[in-house]
């Protein structure tokens, strides 16, 4: 993906907001001629999870609906989600990867340690749904955003 | 005389599912149900199965479509009747740990 510092700091901000439940929203942008997700806004949500959010989060399809709202109106596409991993790596769980949607979608993950935002990573499904891979997290300048 | 006319319907595809539809943001098929419209739309774009369907070729459990602003599960389902006109939305669900 490529992105911003102000993305990314937002994205440790909502994670550390929502401790010790996990945080989420959705990340908007373009994608690349190269087939890279560009993300230059976010839309955030709120954790739909009726219960045990500090391990797992939901969003519903109506607030997919409001994030490709929000996007349209800003010329721009949903092209990932981002959660929080309170006081847990930044890397997709096995829940990630048993409830993962459409590869394409860049999957962000920031972990979050007693309430301090930590690392933030980057994922995508693999085609055949088997794992996430890692994806670079490049940061062009931002005036070429 | 029986109708000839035809029902077709505009598909809004989520941008992952872009790459398997040329690039395509909305598709036109021609379908008078919301079944009708997706297996279509796979016929044309066959990348799109494992998307949509799982290994029981049934729909997977975070795609929910819609017709307009209506949620099919809501009314009936992959048999909803669909309208010249009709806008069938694929909306991704998220959930994880």
């Amino acid at each position: 993906m490529e992105t911003t510092n102000s993305i990314l700091n937002a994205i440790r901000q909502h994670g550390a907001d929502a401790y010790p439940e996990e945080g989420c929203g959705f990340l908007l942008g373009t994608v690349t001629g190269k087939g890279t997700n560009r993300v230059t806004a976010l839309h955030q949500a709120t954790n739909r999870r009726a219960e045990n959010r500090e391990r797992r989060y939901e969003l519903t399809a109506d607030d997919y609906r409001r994030a490709d709202a929000a996007a349209q109106e800003q010329d721009l596409d949903v092209v990932g989600i981002y959660h929080s991993h309170p006081d847990h790596p930044a890397r997709p769980s096995e829940t990630d990867l048993a409830e993962a949607t459409f590869p394409g979608y860049t999957y962000v993950i920031v972990s979050v340690h007693d309430g301090t935002p930590d690392a933030v990573t980057a994922w995508t499904l693999a085609l055949n749904r088997s794992e996430f891979r890692r994806e670079d997290i490049v940061l062009p300048d931002p005036e070429l955003m | 005389m029986p109708t000839t006319e035809t029902t077709t319907v505009t598909v809004r595809i989520p941008t992952p599912l872009r790459s398997a539809t040329d690039g395509q943001s909305t598709v036109d098929v021609e379908a008078d149900t919301v079944d009708t419209a997706l297996r279509t739309l796979v016929d044309r774009y066959p990348d799109l199965a494992d998307n949509l369907y799982n290994e029981n070729d049934e729909l997977r459990q975070f795609v929910n479509i819609y017709v307009g602003d209506e949620d099919v599960r809501f009314g009936d389902g992959v048999h909803t009747a669909l309208e010249s006109g009709d806008e069938v939305s694929i909306v991704p669900s998220i959930a994880g740990g």
